[in-house]
């Protein structure tokens, strides 16, 4: 409730009144970023192989939680789209690299941005018009985790979500040092036309890349299902929280990534918090401007070092 | 070839002048034309000339709109009650009121978006590449976002303009009036637009395009280039802002101020499609826009969104250059050397 | 130099198209009367856009099936022109220009949601061609003076005014402590100030005052916040969305309040989606089938419920009755006016005093509804399934309000 006198907003400082609020804060903030970390994973994965900018990234997310929601139309556990999600936006994102991503691996980075943009739009339309422009929600009943007296509260919803995020990032790590393909991946981000030369087939290699990075966030997308809500017209913001957490942590830093989620997940909490809700996703997008900007008198200044 | 040149800027300028008169009903339809090619066209400044793929130019529109509306409405009333949400008080403007509000808004409209450009300019322009391209797209969502939470110029519910003032004249008088200002700032725009092409400023905006690093190392200040490329476009795009805002007669944060999935998308559409780099291709790229989406949009009832979304896939993946790249290509001798007949002359004398 | 040809070309071919393009003034063709309609048919309401259109679509085919509309002894019938505005407030007001001056539409049907109505208005009003709307409840349209608006619903300000007299009542004339969420829009924004209204009448203080943002999708902060200072009643408005979003986190974070008082339950399909969760929310309705209005096209609110479902294959939410309503003024002020001419039924429509399947309809000055009453509905449930129960205002109440609502840990 910031009060406002003379077109001038002043802070909310109730969460400095009740110090439980920020334990709560915090803690949501923590499970949230979590969440967003996995969708930057995968969007640091594509970025670093392929040096794409994927602007759809929030739309494969909520197709993801379409999916889950799908599945709970018909009387199965939303909780299982964690394993049917994945597996069709795997084949999603192969066939979308097929049919256009393909077409852009190569080029300026601003025709991949300007091109997924397209997609995004289309896939949103579609989405509206398969699912209907409805809020929908699945429901897990997972219950709720009371901590301090029923005073913060978790659900278990969050909870599930955190560790699914988890064990799939830690999964997909595994994969990728141990397996053939992993390899593969990790050799044509680093050189492709050398992976290419060693006989890795570098189309290939883009393409399951982009089918992992589909998948998940088809993962995300089943988790957000059950933890949020759902509509054909809510990506955009997927996309830009996991473009601020890949730029804040660097391509192929994954613990860096998974920090750097978190700390955006309760920096949101807390501008709400403080702020006020209006100026939540507002913040987000401010933040985003802020970092870009330090970044860029960082570099410079190395720059001016180096010279 | 002067004459020839004279020839088609006449004649613009007389369909210009003309078309209200000819083609009554489609007045408003041509005003927003012209708005768009003013978009198309300072778009095209970073975009095409200086190689600064930029989402943001949209937060000028939208301060450019805000700002003529506050100008408006402030100057004679409150405007904390004006916006108040469900206010009891009616305000009408008189005749001069409107007027003298109208163009101190559009004056106002234009400088502190530029002022503004010329502020974040030294932050921003600094960026490079995609990251200048996703940090402007953010600051346009930013700026829609933050817009939807002050109060006192409407926040979510948005901000109605003052009407056309009564007893001076009907709604044809109203379209009339404002196509004749849309037309004057299209005109205003190419014009500047041409002659700054043709200066140094021109080259040092294209030398940025073709490598900034080494333009600087001839000693040229690119950053003070950049800021003033922005700021120019910001001008232009903040007039259109204000002018739009009383076209529209009702002015929403995201969807009609800082409406980047809109507008912001569109700028950059129709340059791509006519060609950018060039003077000519905005203008021609969101004439062909315009007409397509005027002429077939409305037919697709519903699907148009996914047309859209081809379209862009399309024009982005398999035609980059544009139209005038399409026809300097297939056409090379006659679309290829436009602008330096002089130099070309020049050329042929080396040989 | 062949560019300038290639642009001369270009031009005069688009100045040839223009004006090849026939200006149909279609305001009455043969013996339809043509109506013009932006509806949302994509976009974030395309969901009520499409109730909207249905329920246009519906009174128009039963009103031309049941006789037409006699004028001047001659029988018309309706047509509607659609242009979908993408759920975006500057394409509205720009396709209502198109409508008018382009297709020559001179009577209007309004839009869905109260943003959209606010941009078309303003065009309308310059034309003056009457716009009669079902879907555009903010106050602020009926404080500009507009001459040519009417709305058949009631204003957004009487939503939840009700439900704060109804807590005060309840705690027995005391002044109670509210907290309230509101989306930062047209429609949301007045209902806070009938609420404002209401807390400053009965002297409640108002604790937490929060708006929440159109991409909303986690109210946790807030939701906190009341958690924290105990309000008696929780009041959100947010569309679909926020009524969704709220009772999701409402039980995953167990907040008890004595009363939960919300809006647009019956769009977002509440009871359907969240089952158990949603009992007890209470929301503020134009339109519940169980009211005990009449009409001669429709018959009665259940009569027009099962008909709707058989046409459409779902119940219809009070965005599409309204809509269907919109149309039977129309065919009444077309009536009474005896002519076409937009003036003449202008006037007519403003003597509007009828009675339809949807509620009395009579205009005040400023072209609102004034003659009908909002209901207040409690989400009830028998086991696991869960219904809409009207609880005020008693005249149609099917059931007593459960006031306070029982605990979580009781539940």
């Amino acid at each position: 409730m910031p009060p406002l006198i003379g077109g001038i907003f002043f802070m909310d400082l109730l969460i400095f009144q009740a110090p439980i609020l920020m334990v709560q804060a915090s803690l949501d903030g923590i499970l949230l970023g979590i969440l967003f970390a996995l969708i930057a994973y995968g969007m640091a994965l594509q970025w670093g192989v392929m040096n794409i900018i994927n602007i759809a990234q929030g739309e494969l997310v909520i197709m993801g939680g379409y999916i889950a929601y799908f599945m709970y139309m018909t009387g199965i556990h939303p909780g299982f789209g964690i394993i049917v999600s994945p597996i069709i936006m795997f084949f999603v994102g192969w066939g979308l690299y097929k049919l256009v991503i393909n077409k852009v691996v190569d080029r300026d980075l601003f025709i991949s941005i300007l091109a997924t943009f397209g997609i995004s739009i289309l896939t949103q339309q579609l989405m509206n018009f398969i699912f209907g422009s409805d809020v929908v929600v699945a429901q897990s009943n997972f219950g709720t985790t009371m901590l301090f007296d029923g005073m913060v509260t978790l659900p278990n919803a969050k909870i599930f979500a955190a560790i699914v995020s988890i064990v799939f990032a830690i999964g997909l790590v595994a994969y990728m040092r141990k397996s053939k393909l992993g390899r593969a991946i990790r050799a044509t981000a680093q050189n492709a036309r050398a992976a290419k030369i060693l006989g890795v087939d570098t189309e290939k290699v883009y393409a399951a890349t982009f089918g992992i990075n589909a998948a998940l966030c088809g993962v995300a997308g089943s988790l957000i299902a059950i933890t949020f809500t759902l509509h054909p017209y809510v990506g955009l913001p997927y996309t830009v929280r996991s473009f601020m957490i890949v730029i804040v942590a660097g391509l192929g830093n994954l613990p860096g990534v998974a920090l750097s989620g978190m700390g955006l997940g309760v920096f949101e909490e807390f501008a709400d918090y403080i702020l006020g809700t209006e100026f939540r996703i507002g913040s987000v997008f401010m933040l985003l401007v802020f970092i870009l900007v330090y970044r860029r008198f960082k570099l410079s200044r190395k720059r001016e070092y180096l010279k | 070839m002067k004459k020839n040149n004279l020839i088609l800027y006449g004649g613009l300028l007389i369909f210009g002048l003309v078309a209200p008169f000819i083609f009554p009903a489609f007045k408003l339809q041509i005003s927003f034309l012209w708005i768009l090619i003013v978009l198309a066209m300072t778009w095209d400044v970073q975009g095409g000339q200086m190689g600064y793929n930029t989402f943001g130019n949209i937060l000028f529109f939208g301060v450019g709109m805000y700002i003529c509306a506050s100008t408006q409405i402030g100057m004679f009333f409150p405007l904390a009650e004006w916006t108040e949400a469900g206010g009891e008080k009616t305000f009408i403007h008189t005749a001069p009121q409107y007027f003298q509000g109208f163009f101190a808004g559009l004056i106002l409209a234009g400088i502190i978006p530029m002022v503004i450009a010329g502020l974040i300019g030294y932050g921003i322009l600094g960026l490079r590449g995609h990251y200048f391209a996703i940090c402007t797209l953010g600051l346009g969502i930013a700026a829609g976002e933050i817009a939807g939470g002050i109060e006192i110029i409407g926040a979510g519910q948005g901000l109605t303009m003052p009407p056309w003032p009564k007893n001076i004249g009907d709604t044809e008088l109203r379209s009339e009036f404002f196509y004749f200002i849309c037309f004057t700032l299209v005109v205003a725009t190419f014009v500047f637009l041409k002659w700054a092409y043709s200066t140094r400023f021109g080259l040092v905006l294209n030398a940025i395009r073709d490598n900034e690093d080494k333009a600087e190392a001839m000693g040229i200040y690119t950053m003070r280039y950049k800021i003033i490329g922005w700021m120019v476009s910001a001008f232009f795009v903040g007039i259109a802002g204000g002018l739009m805002g009383n076209m529209v007669g009702y002015i929403e944060p995201v969807e009609v101020a800082f409406a980047g999935p809109t507008f912001g998308v569109f700028m950059v559409l129709m340059a791509i499609l006519g060609g950018k780099g060039t003077l000519w291709g905005p203008v021609i790229g969101a004439t062909f826009f315009h007409l397509f989406k005027e002429g077939f949009w409305t037919f697709f009832l519903g699907w148009q969104y996914v047309a859209l979304g081809v379209l862009i896939v399309v024009i982005v993946v398999f035609f980059p250059e544009g139209i005038m790249g399409w026809l300097r290509e297939k056409y090379p001798e006659r679309f290829g050397e436009v602008i330096d007949e002089a130099d070309r002359k020049a050329q042929v004398i080396l040989k | 130099m062949k560019i300038k040809n290639f642009i001369i070309t270009f031009v005069s071919a688009i100045a040839l198209l223009l004006s090849t393009t026939t200006i149909s003034l279609a305001k009455v063709v043969g013996d339809k009367i043509i109506l013009g309609a932006a509806v949302s048919l994509t976009g974030k309401y395309s969901t009520n856009g499409e109730h909207t259109k249905n329920g246009y679509n519906f009174a128009v085919d039963r009103i031309n099936s049941m006789g037409g509309i006699k004028v001047g002894g001659k029988t018309y019938k309706f047509d509607i022109i659609y242009y979908d505005d993408e759920s975006n407030s500057g394409r509205a007001a720009q396709l209502a220009e198109r409508l008018i001056k382009q297709d020559g539409v001179q009577y209007m049907l309004g839009p869905y949601s109260s943003g959209l109505t606010k941009a078309i208005a303003p065009v309308t009003e310059e034309n003056k061609i009457p716009m009669v709307e079902a879907n555009g409840a903010s106050r602020s349209l009926f404080t500009k003076g507009y001459k040519y608006l009417f709305a058949v619903l009631s204003a957004a300000n009487q939503y939840l005014e009700v439900a704060i007299d109804l807590a005060v009542e309840k705690n027995g004339g005391k002044p109670i402590k509210i907290a309230m969420a509101f989306e930062q829009d047209a429609f949301s924004q007045d209902v806070r100030i009938g609420v404002v209204d209401a807390a400053k009448r009965t002297g409640s203080k108002i604790t937490i005052d929060d708006k929440l943002p159109k991409e909303l999708n986690d109210m946790a902060a807030t939701l906190a916040k009341v958690k924290a200072t105990k309000p008696d009643v929780l009041v959100v408005s947010g569309h679909s969305k926020g009524a969704l979003t709220a009772i999701r986190q409402i039980a995953e974070m167990k907040v008890d309040v004595k009363m939960l008082a919300m809006t647009h339950c019956d769009a977002s399909k509440l009871a359907k989606q969240h089952g158990k969760n949603s009992e007890y929310a209470l929301c503020a309705a134009q339109w519940h089938k169980t009211l005990s209005y009449k009409d001669k096209f429709f018959g009665d609110g259940i009569k027009y419920d099962k008909e709707f479902k058989a046409e459409f294959g779902y119940a219809p939410p009070y965005q599409a009755a309204e809509s269907s309503a919109a149309l039977l003024v129309w065919k009444d002020a077309f009536e009474r006016a005896n002519s076409l001419d937009k003036d003449k039924v202008r006037d007519a429509l403003s003597k509007t005093d009828m009675q339809t399947f949807y509620g009395n309809i009579k205009f005040s000055p400023a072209g609102q509804n004034i003659a009908k009453p909002m209901v207040l509905f409690q989400v009830r449930c028998e086991g696991d399934k869960c219904e809409n129960k009207v609880v005020a205002p008693t005249k149609w109440a099917a059931a007593e309000l459960v006031h306070p609502i029982p605990k979580w840990s009781d539940r």
